[in-house]
C-alpha cells in the first residue's frame, strides 16, 4: 500500500468525498481542486513513511482544508504561516477529525459535486469532461484521448466549463427532498451521457473510450451506495452494466460491428449481467417504474436470452410501449417498431415506422430499419432507396458497411432473378 | 478445524482499482489459495458482487422487511470469504496473513471457526 500506484488508487477512491467536502468549505471549484491536489501531494510524501491513514478521505479533507485556507489567506495578502506542525501531528488526531467531519453532509457533498457538473448552461460534452476531471480525477490527457481530441482543446473546454459554473453560482444550501431528487435526476442523466460517450460504435475508438463506461458505472455504484433505495439509480446502474456486459462481443475480428442478434453471447460478461439482473430485480420491488428501470428491464430480457431466438420480444414490445408513454420520442417508437416486427411481422412494424419519417429524416437507424422491413416485404426498389439514404447518414464506416451488405443482397437477388428469367429459352 | 476467513475492506477503495490492479491482486491471491488447495485444505471460496446489488431481509416487529443494501452502514464492507481446513488457529492466521500480504486494500480478515458447512453442488 506504500507503492505509488496503490496510493494513487486510494486517492482516487477518496476523491469524490474529499472534493465534495472541500467544495462545500471553499464554495469555489478551483480553490477546492487546488486544495485537494495539495493534500494529495502531501499524502504521496507522508503515506509511504507513516502508512496510509485509517480514513484517507478524512485525512485529505483535513489537510486540504488547511492548505486551502492558507492559499485563500495568501491571496487576500494576509500573513499566514504554513500549518506544517498541525499536519505532521495528524496521525494522533486522525480519529478525532473523522468524528468531527460532518457525516450527515457526506451524501449531499458528493451529490453537489456531481451536480455542479450538470449545470444546464453547459453543453453535454462539457458536462462530461468536467465530471471526469473534477469527480473522477482523470487527467486532461486521459479525457482528451477518450474524446479523441487534442489535449489543449480539452484543456480549453474544461476551463470554459469551470468559468461558466463560477459565473452561474453553485447551490450550497443543503437540498430539500424535492431539490435532492431533481439533482439526482440531473446527475443520473449526466452519468448516462458519460457512459454513452464511451459506448462507441467503432473498434478503433472502443479501446480508448471504454474507460468512460467503467467510470460511469463506478460513479453510478457510488451514487447508489449513497442513495440505496432509489429505484431509478438502480435502473441506471443496471442499464449500464447490462449494456457494457456485451462489449466483448460487439466487434468481430475485422473490427466490424456485430449486431445484438448476431453476437456470440458466450462472450458477454456474466459477472456484469448478474449484477445488472440483481439490480433490476431490486428496483422492480419498489413498484415505482421510471425510464431507466424500463430500459434496464429491456436490456435484462436480452441478457436472459441464451440465444437471440429465445428473446422475449412480446415483453420487450410492452416495455417499449411503457417507455413511449413515460418519455415520448420518435427514437423510442422506432425501437418499439423493431419489437413489433419480431412479434407481428414487417407490415405491422412498417405502419409504426412510416409516420416517423419527417421527424427522423436525419437518422441513420430509421432508414436502416425501414429498408430492412421493406426488404422483408419484397419491396426491393423502395428498400434500396431507404438503404441509400441510410448510407448517406451513416456515422461510421462500419454502419455504412453493414447497410451495403443488405444492398449487395438485394443486388444478388435481382441478378439471380434476371439469370433465372434469361435462362428461360426465348 | 474448518475456518471461514471473512474478507472486509472498503468498497470505495477496491472499486477504484483499475482492471490491471484488480487482476494483479486476484492473481496473487489465487497463488496463495493454490498452495492450500494442493494440500487439500481449501473449501469453497467466494468473491461477492458489490453491496449495491445486495438486499437485506430483517424482521421488524415480527414482520419480514426487505431492505435495499446491507443493513449496517460501515466504512468496510463484507466482500468475500474463504473456507480453509487448518489444524489450529496459528495456521488459519498464517493463511490470512499470506492473503493480506498480497492484498493492498487495507482491509481486514476475520478468522472464524465454522460450525456447520452444508455440502454445495459441485456444478456451481
Amino acid at each position: 500500500m506504500t507503492d505509488p500506484a496503490w496510493i494513487s488508487s486510494a486517492l482516487n477512491a477518496a476523491r469524490p468525498q474529499a472534493m465534495g467536502a472541500l467544495l462545500r468549505y471553499f464554495r469555489n471549484l478551483d480553490t477546492a481542486e487546488e486544495a485537494f491536489q495539495d493534500a494529495c501531494l502531501r499524502a504521496l510524501k507522508n503515506w509511504p513513511q507513516n502508512g496510509p491513514p485509517r480514513d484517507p478521505a478524512a485525512w485529505l479533507i483535513f489537510v486540504g482544508r488547511n492548505s486551502g485556507i492558507d492559499a485563500v489567506r495568501k491571496l487576500s495578502r494576509q500573513t499566514a504561516m504554513p500549518d506544517e506542525d498541525q499536519i505532521s501531528d495528524l496521525e494522533d488526531v486522525e480519529g478525532d477529525i473523522a468524528d468531527r467531519l460532518d457525516g450527515a453532509h457526506y451524501r449531499d457533498d458528493i451529490l453537489r459535486l456531481l451536480f455542479v457538473c450538470c449545470h444546464p448552461d453547459l453543453p453535454a460534452t462539457q458536462q462530461i469532461a468536467l465530471a471526469l476531471r473534477i469527480v473522477s480525477g482523470l487527467s486532461v490527457k486521459q479525457i482528451a484521448r477518450a474524446f479523441l481530441v487534442g489535449e489543449s482543446a480539452m484543456e480549453q473546454r474544461i476551463t470554459r466549463a469551470k468559468a461558466r459554473i463560477a459565473n452561474a453560482g453553485v447551490p450550497f444550501e443543503t437540498p430539500g427532498p424535492v431539490e435532492r431528487s431533481e439533482r439526482l435526476a440531473a446527475v443520473a442523466a449526466m452519468l448516462y451521457l458519460v457512459f454513452n460517450e464511451g459506448y462507441s460504435t467503432t473498434t478503433g475508438e472502443a479501446a480508448a473510450r471504454a474507460p468512460l463506461c467503467d467510470e460511469a458505472i463506478r460513479l453510478a455504484r457510488l451514487l447508489l451506495r449513497l442513495f440505496q433505495t432509489e429505484p431509478e439509480i438502480m435502473g441506471l446502474t443496471a442499464l449500464m452494466l447490462l449494456q457494457h456486459a456485451r462489449a466483448p462481443a460487439r466487434f468481430d475480428a475485422d473490427g466490424e460491428i456485430v449486431l445484438l442478434e448476431d453476437q456470440d453471447r458466450t462472450l458477454w460478461s456474466r459477472k456484469m449481467i448478474d449484477e445488472g439482473l440483481a439490480l433490476v430485480d431490486k428496483a422492480l420491488r419498489h413498484r415505482k417504474p421510471g425510464p431507466y428501470q424500463v430500459q434496464a428491464a429491456i436490456a435484462a430480457l436480452h441478457a436472459r436470452a441464451a440465444r437471440a431466438e429465445d428473446t422475449d420480444w412480446r415483453e420487450i414490445e410492452l416495455l417499449y410501449g411503457m417507455l413511449e408513454r413515460m418519455q415520448p420520442s420518435p427514437v423510442v417508437t422506432l425501437n418499439r417498431a423493431v419489437a413489433v416486427a419480431k412479434v407481428h411481422g414487417p407490415e405491422a412494424a412498417l405502419a409504426v415506422v412510416e409516420p416517423l419519417e419527417e421527424r427522423l429524416s436525419g437518422y441513420f437507424y430509421f432508414f436502416g430499419l425501414k429498408g430492412g422491413l421493406l426488404m422483408q416485404l419484397g419491396r426491393s426498389e423502395e428498400a434500396r432507396t431507404a438503404f441509400d439514404q441510410a448510407i448517406a447518414l451513416a456515422n461510421t464506416a462500419a454502419e455504412a458497411a453493414h447497410i451495403r451488405q443488405h444492398i449487395d443482397r438485394l443486388t444478388k437477388e435481382a441478378d439471380a432473378h434476371r439469370v433465372r428469367h434469361s435462362a428461360v429459352p426465348h | 478445524m474448518l475456518y471461514a476467513i471473512l474478507c472486509y475492506a472498503s468498497e470505495d477503495v477496491v472499486s477504484a482499482w483499475t482492471k490491471e490492479q484488480d487482476d494483479a491482486v486476484m492473481g496473487k491471491l489465487a497463488a496463495v489459495q493454490e498452495k492450500y488447495a494442493k494440500a487439500g485444505k481449501l473449501g469453497p471460496v467466494a468473491r461477492l458482487l458489490p453491496t449495491t446489488a445486495a438486499t437485506t431481509l430483517r424482521r421488524v416487529k415480527g414482520e419480514p422487511l426487505v431492505i435495499d443494501g446491507p443493513f449496517a452502514e460501515t466504512k468496510e464492507q463484507f466482500l468475500g470469504f474463504y473456507t480453509v481446513d487448518c489444524s489450529d488457529l496459528e495456521e488459519a492466521v498464517q493463511f490470512a496473513r499470506e492473503l493480506s500480504d498480497v492484498n493492498p486494500s487495507g482491509g481486514s480478515y476475520e478468522i472464524r471457526p465454522v460450525g456447520v458447512l452444508n455440502p454445495v453442488k459441485a456444478t456451481i
